[in-house]
């Protein structure tokens, strides 16, 4: 069963962080992804970063992640330029990795690859902090924030099985009620 | 333009602290038309950061006192007892206070905590009696706004519903409801100082599920509502403004005026016919210790000694597991279903399943069972800690998620002259000041109670056929961040710091609000109690 992450999904994730829904609200996406919103401080590079990663980060099954992450970063950072900084920084880092290691971008790696390069960096060892070394700051900008969007939004939840998990304003009806499959 | 932190020309009455003691005290005086002047420590927090202040809490980046600015310098502390005391996890300094952060759960002292000592022969009996606090308790649950029900056999009476209608009791209470039955213990409700339906002005619950520490609907009462009340009535409020001292005429009758550090590194003093405390049970103390004169070498209002002394706390004990079906765990951030079934009568067993305690009723403290409805790891919060990532990672966390239960008790500590505040003259804070030093530790009657909550906590997971993964009890239990007792009421100005009014019994025009006051602390959340106090006091100030 394919769980399809929805604009729904991205606006839910981004009520979690306070981001604006500029990148959800604007009445459409392109065809590669990216929004019409012209408030975006990523570049494209950026954008196709973040949604390679994703494809690393969230299950097998989870399908429509480029659109999710486009829209996701887009409202993200629209008004937290201080954490488009720290986007930008981290992905120009894992770039730095990949070619010294892989001799490609992050985004030009198989997908075996893409994993290859973030373990063997030890992203999954350090703590996540934004004010911290190179691959604690990776871990912070990028896994942690791509995953607190997957699994703070109501398609996220219901992979693990919680409708409403917390950071969503899910309403009172979900807590009462038992499972439902 | 920077605010105007000068002192007001007139002041009728000057409060010290924006938490709920001091805020409900500002706004009933300033709408009775006293000219009201209300100094903060801490910052006026911009309500429309909270959303992402619930990301900080969300993330294992950010430690719980960074969410609402605790640490540093400011609030530098020393903790020397035989248990160490989390102060800054446990506070919160700003308009609004620790009501900031807290669960929001407000049940009435019952009648017993009053006269624990008549009882038990352990503590001291207040000098008020439940029936003197009962309508104040009517008026502090329609002040806050309380959604519960009157379906608590052992509550004390009361004389209308609550403001609110319950919630809803959860799936995860109903798993615990046929246990309990079966074991005939009795369970009920929570009341809840959060609204479900829109109540004063704030929107129903939402469903977060990130309460603890920061509610970013509004939903559940923070004291930001009672000091836009008393802002509104014409109160004033300045934050930021920490008083580092309180100076009194030469009689040493009267509190002339509080001396207070502003931002700009100013210090200003605000004149008042009276001066109410109400800075939570750490600082109200640390105040009076730094205040200390010639005429009062122990600090002000301390002729009893016993300013800092008895510092009380509710302790936590809590058994959790897991069972083999879904319990629907982190769906909201509060509990819906208690017991007090074990507060009166700790040591009683039931007809069916829980054995009696071995000792005494008199030497076990109350005990109120919660049924928690986040047990267990959060799904957002093993994402962000477990490191893995893909179809591992959804997996690991369908597997921690999901069939996890506990019961958690708040229970009683008994009082302990040696758990106090006192003044760490080897270390100060950012104005130069002695910082509080906390001295706290637990008496056999407490471990004992704990334990008992433990045992009554095995016996119904163990009803329920669970597998019991972890148990906080008397080595490893912690505060429940409730600080009472430090400026404790009573009748004997040799033994207690304030009269049953809340007036010093030192100083005619020196009162004090919050749980500092409580001589004893039962074992219930003191939120209500410390509202139905100050609304006492704000009619005999």
């Amino acid at each position: 069963m394919s769980h399809e992450l929805t604009r729904r999904d991205a606006m839910a994730a981004l009520s979690v962080v306070g981001a604006s829904l500029a990148g959800c609200v604007a009445p459409s996406t392109d065809s590669d992804g990216g929004t019409d919103d012209g408030e975006q401080s990523l570049t494209d590079h950026d954008r196709e970063t973040l949604s390679a990663v994703a494809e690393v980060l969230y299950p097998d099954d989870v399908t429509e992640i480029e659109p999710f992450v486009a829209r996701y970063v887009a409202g993200r950072t629209s008004d937290r330029p201080e954490h488009a900084t720290g986007i930008e920084d981290a992905v120009a880092y894992l770039d730095e990795y990949c070619r010294a290691w892989f001799d490609s971008e992050f985004t030009a790696l198989s997908a075996d690859d893409r994993d290859q390069a973030l373990r063997r960096m030890g992203v999954d060892e350090v703590d996540p902090d934004p004010a911290g070394g190179d691959v604690e700051r990776l871990r912070y900008y990028l896994l942690n924030d791509l995953l607190l969007a997957l699994y703070a939004s109501p398609t996220g939840g219901e992979l693990v099985g919680i409708e409403n998990p917390p950071g969503h304003p899910g309403g009172l009806v979900s807590y009462q009620r038992g499972p439902q499959s | 333009m920077s605010e105007d932190r000068t002192p007001s020309d007139r002041a009728d009455v000057c409060v010290i602290g924006a938490g709920p003691a001091g805020a409900l005290i500002a706004h009933r005086l300033a709408a009775a038309s006293q000219e009201v002047v209300v100094l903060e420590a801490g910052p006026r927090f911009d309500p429309e950061r909270r959303i992402e202040q619930m990301e900080d809490a969300l993330r294992p980046s950010h430690g719980r006192p960074d969410v609402w600015g605790m640490g540093g310098e400011r609030d530098a502390f020393t903790s020397s007892g035989e248990r160490h005391y989390p102060l800054n996890h446990s506070r919160v300094k700003g308009v609004g206070g620790s009501t900031l952060h807290w669960q929001g759960m407000v049940m009435r002292l019952h009648e017993r905590d009053f006269e624990v000592e008549s009882r038990d022969g352990v503590g001291t009996d207040w000098p008020i009696d439940y029936d003197e606090l009962r309508p104040y308790y009517a008026e502090a649950e329609a002040a806050l706004g309380v959604a519960g029900a009157s379906d608590n056999p052992f509550a004390p009476p009361r004389e209308k519903p609550h403001p609110m209608a319950a919630f809803e009791p959860s799936h995860s209470d109903s798993i615990f409801a046929e246990a309990c039955e079966s074991l005939g213990i009795t369970t009920h409700s929570v009341p809840n100082a959060r609204n479900s339906e829109p109540y004063d002005d704030r929107s129903t619950c939402v469903g977060y599920g990130t309460c603890k520490p920061v509610c970013p609907s509004g939903a559940k009462y923070d004291a930001t509502s009672h000091v836009g009340k008393a802002e509104a009535a014409g109160a004033r409020v300045i934050d930021r403004v920490p008083v580092q001292r309180l100076e009194h005429d030469d009689a040493g009758e009267r509190v002339t005026a509080a001396v207070y550090a502003t931002p700009d590194g100013a210090t200003h003093r605000q004149e008042a016919d009276q001066f109410v405390i109400a800075a939570g049970g750490v600082e109200t103390p640390r105040l009076l210790l730094l205040s200390d004169s010639p005429q009062y070498p122990d600090g002000l209002a301390n002729s009893s000694g016993l300013v800092g002394r008895y510092f009380t706390e509710h302790l936590f004990a809590g058994t959790g597991g897991v069972i083999e079906r879904p319990t629907r765990q982190h769906h909201v951030g509060f509990n819906t279903t208690e017991s007090h079934h074990f507060y009166d009568d700790p040591a009683a067993g039931t007809d069916s399943g829980v054995p009696p305690a071995e000792a005494d009723s008199a030497d076990i403290g109350a005990i109120k069972l919660e049924f928690l409805n986040y047990a267990g790891p959060s799904p957002v919060e093993t994402a962000l800690t477990d490191g893995g990532w893909g179809d591992q990672l959804r997996d690991r966390i369908a597997d921690t998620y999901g069939n996890s239960l506990a019961v958690g008790a708040l229970v009683e500590q008994t009082p302990r002259r040696e758990n106090r505040v006192t003044l760490d003259r080897s270390r100060t804070d950012d104005h130069g000041n002695p910082v509080p030093e906390i001295h706290w530790g637990l008496d056999g009657r407490t471990r004992r109670t704990i334990r008992r909550a433990n045992e009554i906590q095995e016996a119904i997971l163990e009803e329920l056929g669970a597998e019991i993964t972890w148990q906080v009890g008397p080595e490893n239990t912690g505060p429940a961040s409730h600080h009472m007792g430090t400026t404790r009421m009573g009748s004997d100005p040799g033994a207690s710091v304030v009269d049953h009014r809340g007036r010093t019994h030192d100083l005619s025009n020196l009162w004090i609000g919050g749980s500092s006051v409580f001589p004893t602390g039962g074992a219930m959340n003191p939120t209500l109690s410390i509202a139905a106090l100050a609304l006492r006091t704000a009619d005999r100030v």
